[in-house]
């Protein structure tokens, strides 16, 4: 429906060399409960990317295909040092290994303290360095289903720095557009400046909490209304993906 | 050997206001604050494998958060002093106290980190963890345990410390190759019975003589793994002898005349297979055979439906109970090789205020039940990536001692892709999770009666839940099953491999080695392995030339597999320990061995105290105004919002949720039923509905209306969202009392007569079932509580219909006829009425609703909502909340004219009923289509924010919208987003 065709490749399948991520030309890291989110959400299966595919995956994003994660895979990719990714803007080699151990930002627990299912309004940041959501003209809607979406930063510095690099791809708004100044459950989970989701600083590396997939055909919206389709937000990204 | 403790704490030093708030309904008013921190602790028994750059290098990539948590770290040695001792000294006024989970129950956690460590290249580490829990405060150490125990450590999974808590590394033993032989010979009756009890094999003095002159005959003493194999499986839990059994009948009349004694040869095949026999509908695949019914879904799927229920273990440990039956009756649907797809839950509950005082030695405080079991359901269906769905919540004191959780699970399944014929010579292949000491004889544990004492006695029998293992488990069936790879597939549930093996091998006999299956930990006997109900466990017969293929598989998704041992051909259990025999048991005694008991059962009709009719001064003697009761209505735990409980699941992963738990502009107005499109179906318009219907309080007023009461509500709840009438299948859950006391059992029957003359009168299939008995604490029984759920299918997924009002000027109706029964309805337990008529079927119940699916189809119907506790006023109170519209209606419209009090026609609960919504225009088509049916036209929906009541031309009173939220949604009014 947006264009692409996917193929659902286990981590394994890809440690055991059957798949390798040049094959493609967009990666999604999905929702779930990897590992089971024992010691964090998507801490482990961070652990393994960062293990066994840190060049693999640094060649992939360094050649500006897209990476999308949802859900656990924006947790993951998070507590991977992908997102925001500052290291290789800095100079530094992007073969350099991330270390998750000096991380800004952070997803944490909800501050209702418990796992939350609900409808969202998500408006793109106008600036955006993920340019291509530019094409999304209208808000998205689509739910949150997680307890650890609290998106959080080390500090006021942190956030201005996300910011001024247009690194904020998405946050939480009302059904009119106005941001939700952490208003719950508009905010569904006290993250700092409503950001549902970020990107890089080159922008083809893009995380959010949200649930896109689960509003790709208007018979799913629970308010029986058209529009605000999550599935603009895979068209958008898979504008970029190429081989 | 070092131990390093590593104690992560959130920078954020708020702590945790709702351990405070919890304490404080405990009693313990002079505690502040409580923060939680998580604790690690890592050893290695190289010690120069673990120093402190591991350390660092674990807290940066697996234990801590940098931006919002910090770690303090601390060693220990053997023989060294702790360095950890001197901290608790220093934090000065706070007082800690630190919960572990005992050695042999399942850390998840500490598996992972275990792993993960070997990936940062530390193979060989032992982790541990547990939690600590900081508390500012005046706290005597009498108050520290009182918080302990009655709030931060079950006893049963966990052990707690004031203080540092000893590193809860599980102690390894040695294996023990030691079989037990149990002599029989010459114990009398109450010889045998002690050994049944101090067994806990739950069996009685019948059965216990039938094994006794078994063994006598063939000369020899049984093997405590036979005894064991044999108890799990003559088991009430698994082989359900009370509906197996004969029973003879006797009912008494309202007078105390006796009628004629009938004599009932199976409840089960007199009232419940026989409604599906006699209903014989053609879309039944399989019922009462596998471990879920399986009905047609379209031309190339079928849906599996399973409801269980796991409530002995939820009384002790909530969390973990609740968790492990989500997990289990997820493997049911498993076990018929289905996909899983959605989850249900109803869940019986003591009062939430109850007294902390007044709660009975043994049981756990209701709230803390409802907290834990909440929080259980979630943690397993959510993981799973499944969405809960549908369910409700009850609250009743006579669920104090004895909570009860349902859980139910759908799957999917390629038409004739579920084999069930294992073959002589196939491999008895376990897949999944290892095997230790936990769940130990669940099954018997569960039909006995619970105690004070049951906590300490049965920590063994509680589990906790593994969702990631099942998740695996899940996948490779799937592929496996598409590969065609197995000849039959089992869940390992009650009864361990015990019953695993033994069924799948009833026809052919089994040969197994118990040294091959995969270990938690040694030290277990024989025994324990064979009947360990560890969780995440599938039995399958894979022939010879399959298993290298299925270890492909298996790798793959990270699922271990073994090879017990095969399908013989000799109809012998033959069950081996390390080339050693341990049990040998013919296949045809295990099964067919067991004497099917006789029972004995009362029932006196209306219930003690029963008068046909609420006295006109009961009526007149009421001091309150429908208004006020119907406020008090709203916020009755059982009707108001359960919103603070449903949003914790998932109910929108798979993307196929169509009609949701909460409707309406603001997501908030209460759903009568779940409407599912499954992945992989989007080709068609085809998808389907999930209701329940569950009535308890109307059993203690008469047990055969609650039985057809649940299957009307069931039913038109499952038609309210647009499932057709004539495609609905039914489940039943029976959750009862000692069914050895001929009142507990009378009832049964009598909900099971119920059950046959609803399903026929329906034309209604059951297709698939599970009975809970013993449900007693210290000899008080829970009310006798039948749940009814429905699947049906949905012909077109673009009519559905919603319970909120849409449009103003649009037209109300009511449909079905108001019959004045208020007997153990909610207006009855408010106002404190004994008499009253129950609810009975309504008159031709298919035809309306018929009417009413074909009225929906043709897009007449804008808004439905069920009539249930409560009645009218609350229906349509609700539908109000939902669309944020006011209403006026005229109670003098309503069909049945011979009630006399407005109170009789707002509340009484008569069946058969819904509240429709129909535009001016379509007035005219819809009154046709409903011709030959019970209608009336009530009122219209008003733009204002006001719900009015009038009979005729008086006004009656009137409600806000504003009030109505206040009393259904309680705290949480105001949060309606957008």
């Amino acid at each position: 429906m947006a264009g692409g065709s996917p193929s659902i490749v286990h981590i394994n399948q890809l440690r055991a060399g059957a798949f390798r991520f040049s094959e493609f030309g967009m990666l999604v890291l999905p929702g779930g409960f990897s590992y089971g989110d024992a010691l964090g959400a998507g801490v482990r299966l961070a652990l393994d990317l960062q293990v066994f595919f840190h060049e693999e995956l640094a060649e992939f994003v360094e050649s500006g295909r897209p990476v999308l994660g949802i859900c656990n895979g924006f947790q993951t990719l998070v507590k991977a040092g992908l997102l925001p990714g500052y290291g290789r803007e800095h100079g530094g080699s992007a073969k350099r290994r991330p270390s998750s151990g000096n991380r800004d930002v952070t997803l944490t627990t909800n501050t209702r303290g418990h796992f939350e299912c609900r409808w969202v309004h998500l408006a793109v940041e106008p600036e955006t360095k993920a340019d291509c959501l530019a094409q999304i003209e209208d808000l998205v809607f689509c739910p949150v289903a997680h307890g650890e979406g609290n998106f959080q930063v080390n500090g006021d510095e942190s956030l201005r720095q996300l910011e001024k690099r247009n690194l904020v791809a998405f946050r939480y708004v009302d059904a009119r557009g106005e941001r939700a100044g952490g208003r719950y459950p508009i905010n569904p989970n006290g993250s700092v400046a409503d950001i549902a989701g970020i990107c890089n600083p080159a922008g083809n590396v893009i995380g959010l909490m949200p649930h896109p997939e689960d509003h790709i055909e208007s018979i799913q919206n629970p308010l029986s209304k058209s529009g605000r389709l999550g599935l603009s937000v895979f068209r958008a990204i898979i504008s970029r993906a190429s081989l | 050997m070092t131990v390093f403790r590593i104690e992560v704490t959130a920078k954020d030093q708020t702590g945790d206001p709702g351990i405070v708030a919890a304490a404080h309904r405990l009693g313990v008013d002079t505690l502040q604050s409580c923060r939680k921190s998580r604790l690690y602790f890592l050893t290695h028994h190289k010690p120069a494998a673990l120093g402190a750059e591991q350390i660092e290098r674990l807290c940066a990539a697996l234990l801590v958060d940098p931006v919002v948590e910090t770690a303090l770290i601390s060693s220990q040695s053997e023989n060294g002093p702790s360095e950890v001792d001197s901290r608790f000294d220093t934090a000065a006024g706070d007082q800690v106290i630190e919960v572990a989970l005992r050695p042999g129950v399942t850390d998840v956690s500490a598996r992972v980190l275990e792993q993960g460590a070997s990936e940062l290249g530390i193979p060989g580490l032992q982790a541990a963890t547990a939690t600590q829990f900081r508390l500012t405060g005046v706290l005597s150490e009498s108050e520290l345990r009182r918080l302990a125990r009655g709030l931060l450590c079950n006893e049963t999974i966990e052990s707690y410390s004031l203080g540092p808590i000893e590193p809860p590394f599980g102690r390894s033993s040695e294996a023990r190759n030691y079989v037990e032989k149990i002599p029989l010979v010459g114990l009398d009756e109450a010889a045998l019975m002690l050994l049944s009890n101090e067994r806990t094999l739950s069996l009685d003095v019948r059965e216990m003589k039938e094994i006794q002159s078994y063994y006598e005959e063939i000369g020899r003493a049984p093997t405590d793994v036979e005894l064991e194999t044999l108890a799990q499986t003559w088991s009430e839990h698994c082989v359900h002898k009370t509906f197996k059994a004969e029973v003879e009948f006797t009912s008494y009349g309202p007078h105390g005349r006796p009628n004629p004694t009938e004599k009932i040869q199976g409840l089960l095949n007199t009232y419940i297979q026989a409604a599906t026999e006699k209903v014989k509908r053609p879309w039944v695949r399989s019922a009462f055979i596998d471990d879920a019914g399986i009905i047609e879904f379209d031309d190339k799927y079928d849906l599996a439906f399973k409801v269980e229920t796991h409530n002995h273990p939820s009384a002790l440990e909530p969390f973990g109970g609740a968790n492990t039956g989500i997990g289990g009756v997820v493997r049911d649907i498993i076990a018929v090789s289905a996909r899983p797809i959605a989850c249900t839950d109803v869940l019986c509950f003591g009062p939430q205020n109850f007294p902390q005082e007044a709660v009975p030695a043994g049981v756990l405080h209701p709230a803390r039940v409802e907290d834990g079991v909440v929080a259980g359901i979630g943690d397993y269906g959510n993981k799973l990536g499944l969405p809960t769905v549908n369910g409700t919540v009850i609250y009743d004191s006579g669920y104090l001692g004895n909570p009860l959780v349902f859980c139910g699970a759908v799957g999917l399944l390629p038409k004739g892709s579920h084999p069930t014929a294992p073959q002589k010579g196939d491999r008895v292949v376990v897949l999944g999770g290892r095997t230790g000491r936990d769940g130990i004889h669940g099954a018997t544990f569960s039909s006995a009666e619970l105690t004070q004492d049951t906590h300490m006695e049965s920590g063994s029998a509680v589990q906790i839940g593994d969702p990631i293992t099942e998740k695996g488990l899940i996948e490779l069936v799937e592929h496996a099953r598409d590969a065609r790879l197995y000849n039959a597939i089992t869940d390992c549930g009650a009864g361990g491999l015990s019953s695993a093996v033994g069924e799948m091998g009833e026809e052919l006999g089994a040969d197994i080695e118990l040294m091959e299956v995969a270990l938690k930990y040694p030290g277990l006997t024989p025994w324990e392995i064979w009947l360990s109900e560890a969780q995440e466990r599938m039995v399958l017969a894979v022939p010879p030339a399959n298993l290298e293929r299925l270890g492909a598989l298996a790798n793959l998704w990270d699922v271990e597999m073994r090879d017990l041992g095969r399908f013989s051909g000799d109809g012998w259990l033959r069950v081996r320990y390390n080339d050693r025999p341990v049990a040998e048991l013919p296949m045809k005694f295990l099964h067919e061995g067991l004497p099917l008991p006789r029972r004995e059962a009362h029932y006196h009709e209306g219930g003690p105290g029963w008068k046909s009719q609420p006295a006109e001064n009961e009526l007149g003697r009421t001091s309150l105004n429908e208004r006020t009761v119907l406020l008090q209505m709203l916020s009755h735990p059982s009707v108001a919002s359960k919103e603070r409980i449903v949003r914790t699941y998932d109910h929108e992963v798979r993307g196929g949720t169509l009609v949701r738990p909460f409707v309406g502009p603001y997501m908030d107005g209460p759903s009568d039923a779940a409407v599912l499109k499954p992945l992989g179906t989007w080709d068609n318009e085809r998808a389907f509905a999930l209701s329940v219907g569950i009535n308890p309080l109307l059993g203690k007023r008469d047990s055969y209306s609650m039985a057809v009461s649940a299957v009307d509500e069931a039913f038109r709840n499952a038609v309210a969202v647009g499932a057709d009438p004539d495609r609905i299948a039914l489940l039943d859950n029976f959750c009862w009392g000692n069914p050895t006391i001929p009142d507990r059992l009378g009832a049964l029957v009598r909900t099971c007569q119920g059950c046959y003359d609803a399903a026929v009168a329906y034309n209604a299939p059951f297709i698939s079932g599970k009975d809970s008995l013993y449900n007693e604490f210290e000899g008080h029984p829970i009310p006798g509580t039948l749940l009814i759920s429905a699947i049906g299918i949905v012909p077109d997924m673009r009519h559905t219909c919603t319970s909120d009002f849409k449009d103003s000027g649009n037209l109300i109706y009511l449909l079905g006829e108001t019959r004045g029964e208020i007997g153990g309805s909610l207006l009855s337990q408010l106002l404190g009425w004994e008499g009253g008529e129950a609810p009975a079927m309504p008159d031709d119940p298919l035809a309306r609703y018929r009417a009413l699916h074909a009225a929906m189809r043709s897009g007449l119907i804008q808004s439905c909502h069920d009539l249930s506790e409560g009645g009218l006023a609350v229906a349509l109170a609700e539908m109000c909340l939902g669309g944020r519209l006011g209403a006026k209606v005229d109670l003098l419209a309503i069909c049945g004219n011979d009630l006399f009090h407005p109170y009789v026609q707002l509340f009484c609960e008569t069946n058969g009923r819904h509240l429709v919504e129909v535009t001016p225009a379509d007035r005219g088509r819809f009154e046709e289509s409903m011709a030959s049916s019970p209608c009336a036209l009530l009122g219209e929906v008003l733009p204002s924010e006001q719900v009015l009541f009038t009979k005729g031309p008086e006004r009656l009173f009137k409600l806000t919208l504003d009030e109505i939220a206040t009393s259904w949604k309680g705290d949480a009014k105001d949060e309606a987003s957008n």
